[in-house]
């Protein structure tokens, strides 16, 4: 009952304030998180995120020597964000300037700029100034005290995230599908990059405080990578992206309000990692439950087409699996024995293989006779009376001896 | 400099040590055949790994720890497999989808768990405690040629020295198959070579080293020195043996480094507390690069740059 009361907003001011902030935060994070991932950028986004530690901890340090108490969320997120931006640059200079791939550039700019971060908490904890405790927080996220200043500061930043993400929607994404394209017709393939690496930034900061750095990248990734077994339009991936995020926000919340010692980050990208999970075995057509359908549907027509061409030429049957097919068809008896209707199918599939012999020899382009597959029937490659060519030329079916 | 010194600074400087050259040594490999950030995902599934291997054994006894460390480390290996082929999804998005499920499941576990009286949490796992290796039964020097303050050595040192040994045995072993199987795939299959049986044990070899450097000091570290410390040396030279040597070189100097400014670098800046071992063996190792890419002999790009998206 915790639960239904959590989601249904009735669990309390904060449990209600943090849902409404995961839920938001979600939404933008997918439709975001959708065009890096449809960049193949998206692990740019864990550099980004881990290079906001140092910002926080040098934010901290200028807040308390300027007087304050240095816990001001706004000012610990712009420090954030002036650090993840550095650390963007910095992964875009190395892979652009140096002969370093991509890859090495994010790992490094992740691990050193982290262990900067980590050494300046060290220092913070030294210092013993202001109420340093907290800052760990941004870790993996610490909704336990979250102000309505705090969940007015995602709203905005993850609305201003998305009304932006709206306006280049169409640049990024000729840009993640071509961007040779693009830049011949004279978009700036950099600048939109950035910009869409800008945008993955603004949400990461504006994450911190939710889901923490080392997790805001799921929220980035997995909503697109769900989206993507769902449809194969760009337009409706970033929508679907965008609801995985929203619920994977909501429900992660509504479930971690419901019982004590069940942290919000991790919730939220659990339910977001759940969906990914229904999604990859389930979805239609990429799913692979589909593909396994598919791929058992398939076996069975050769087997079944298999197994008719024997009873034609009546041979033995020995394949179990052909013996179920066709015993469960109706065509063969239990025993072995072909049935009356087994009968006229081996006939007619017999006489087909006969017509595309014909067929063969009249058209020696390989243009309608290379669709020859053995599964696709003659009468869908050609017309009526082409057959009825083909059957003057073979003299018509002829009855199969059991 | 002397008894102080072997008490409380020689085993974690050698633990940093040895652990930055047993990442060094695969790292070399896996930046130059573009799988530089499985140490990363490695480095984050190893959290549910301890967590649970904790839950079943209820002690924090080392054994059980690295076996489900490097469980963890397998599982994700698999799945990140698994995901790209059978959903076709990119190698990136799938490791990311792999590695942040995964870690958000052990700090789940913890949270769940009661782990208040043991030394278990998520700060130990990412910054490491290389400060607390310390060799208390030491007295100075003498103590290294003393069987009984040697035999109070810290377990960690020993784990990666051993560690070491075996990653860079292996190295010295495979040498030739993996320098042609990393640099051309389809020679080394016409040669006849079980190119994806050393692509395997290379991403294994490189899952224990993190384990073992986890367990000693944090996964900051790991994913620093799989990459930090091979990428300059990349652009030191074009010869892979002179970039192995380059890459330990700079290796143990980030760890040496790293590890005196942050013991005593704040108290020549007038501060009284060390500042964060790990975290600041990751920066020099980042400077370091930082310098390669400016000033490194082989810097530049012959080619275009690849693009991304390609």
């Amino acid at each position: 009952m915790e639960l239904l009361a959590a989601l249904t907003l009735g669990a309390g001011y904060n449990a209600a304030l943090v849902a409404v902030g995961a839920t938001l935060l979600g939404i933008a994070a997918g439709t975001v998180g959708s065009f890096l991932f449809l960049r193949k950028r998206a692990l740019v986004s864990d550099a980004v995120a881990h290079a906001t530690l140092p910002g926080v901890g040098l934010a901290f340090l200028a807040m308390v020597a300027l007087g304050g108490d240095g816990r001001s969320l706004p000012g610990l997120l712009a420090g954030a964000g002036v650090t993840a931006g550095l650390g963007l640059l910095a992964v875009e200079w190395m892979t652009r300037r140096s002969r370093l791939a991509e890859d090495a550039a994010i790992g490094a700019v992740l691990s050193v700029f982290f262990g900067a971060g980590v050494v300046l908490l060290t220092v913070i904890q030294s210092l013993g100034a202001g109420r340093p405790a907290g800052l760990e927080g941004f870790l993996l996220g610490s909704t336990a005290g979250m102000l309505f200043e705090d969940a007015l500061v995602i709203a905005l930043g993850g609305a201003l995230a998305l009304a932006a993400t709206w306006a280049l929607r169409r640049p990024m994404t000729l840009v993640a599908f071509d961007p040779d394209y693009a830049a011949a017709n004279g978009y700036d393939v950099r600048r939109i990059d950035l910009a869409m690496m800008g945008l993955a930034t603004a949400v990461t900061v504006v994450g911190l405080k939710v889901v923490g750095l080392v997790l805001i990248v799921a929220l980035l990734i997995i909503p697109g990578v769900t989206a993507r077994f769902w449809t194969e339009r760009s337009d409706r991936l970033v929508a679907i992206a965008g609801a995985v995020g929203g619920v994977s926000g909501y429900l992660g919340a509504a479930l971690s309000a419901s019982a004590p010692a069940l942290p919000t980050g991790p919730l939220i990208v659990l339910v977001a990692a759940a969906l990914f999970a229904v999604s990859l075995l389930f979805a239609p057509a990429r799913g692979l439950a589909a593909a396994l359908i598919r791929h058992r549907r398939f076996q069975t027509r050769v087997h079944r087409r298999q197994g008719l061409l024997a009873v034609a030429r009546a041979e033995p049957i020995h394949d179990r699996f052909t013996l179920r097919v066709l015993g469960a068809e109706g065509l063969l008896r239990p025993d072995g024995v072909p049935t009356e209707a087994g009968r006229a199918q081996a006939a007619k599939i017999a006489r087909d293989e006969r017509r595309w012999e014909i067929a063969r020899q009249i058209h020696q382009d390989a243009g309608l006779t290379g669709r020859y597959d053995g599964l696709t029937p003659i009468e869908q490659v050609f017309t009526p009376d082409e057959i009825t060519a083909f059957d003057a030329a073979l003299g018509g079916p002829r009855a199969v001896e059991g | 400099m002397g008894a102080e010194f072997v008490q409380f600074s020689l085993t974690p400087l050698l633990i940093g040590v040895l652990a930055a050259v047993a990442c060094a040594l695969p790292g070399t490999f896996l930046l130059l055949r573009r799988q530089a950030l499985i140490g990363d995902a490695i480095s984050h599934v190893v959290l549910p790994g301890i967590v649970l291997a904790f839950l079943v054994t209820g002690s924090v006894a080392a054994g059980p720890m690295l076996l489900g460390a490097g469980a963890a480390a397998v599982v994700a290996v698999v799945l990140i497999e698994a995901i790209k082929r059978l959903g076709r999804i990119e190698p990136g998005a799938a490791m990311g989808v792999t590695f942040t499920a995964m870690f958000a499941g052990g700090v789940l576990l913890l949270e769940q768990s009661d782990t208040s009286s043991v030394h278990l949490d998520v700060e130990h796992a990412l910054m490491g405690s290389l400060e607390s290796m310390v060799w208390f039964a030491a007295t100075g020097w003498g103590s290294l040629l003393d069987p009984v303050a040697l035999a109070e050595l810290p377990p960690e040192l020993t784990r990666i020295a051993v560690v070491v040994a075996a990653v860079g045995g292996l190295t010295w072993l495979f040498w030739r198959p993996l320098k042609i199987a990393t640099f051309d795939e389809g020679f080394a299959r016409t040669l006849g070579l079980p190119v994806g049986l050393i692509g395997f044990g290379l991403v294994v070899t490189a899952a224990v080293a993190a384990v073992a450097a986890f367990d000693a000091v944090g996964s900051i570290i790991v994913i620093a020195m799989f990459i930090c410390p091979p990428a300059a040396a990349r652009l030191m030279t074009n010869r892979l043996e002179t970039q192995m040597a380059w890459s330990l070189g700079f290796a143990v100097l980030s760890a040496v480094a790293g590890f005196v400014l942050a013991g005593w670098g704040p108290l020549w800046l007038g501060g009284s507390h060390a500042v964060s071992a790990a975290g600041m063996i990751a920066t020099v190792s980042g400077a370091i690069l930082a310098l390669a890419c400016v000033a490194g002999p082989y810097r530049a790009r012959t080619t275009a740059p690849l693009d991304p998206g390609a």
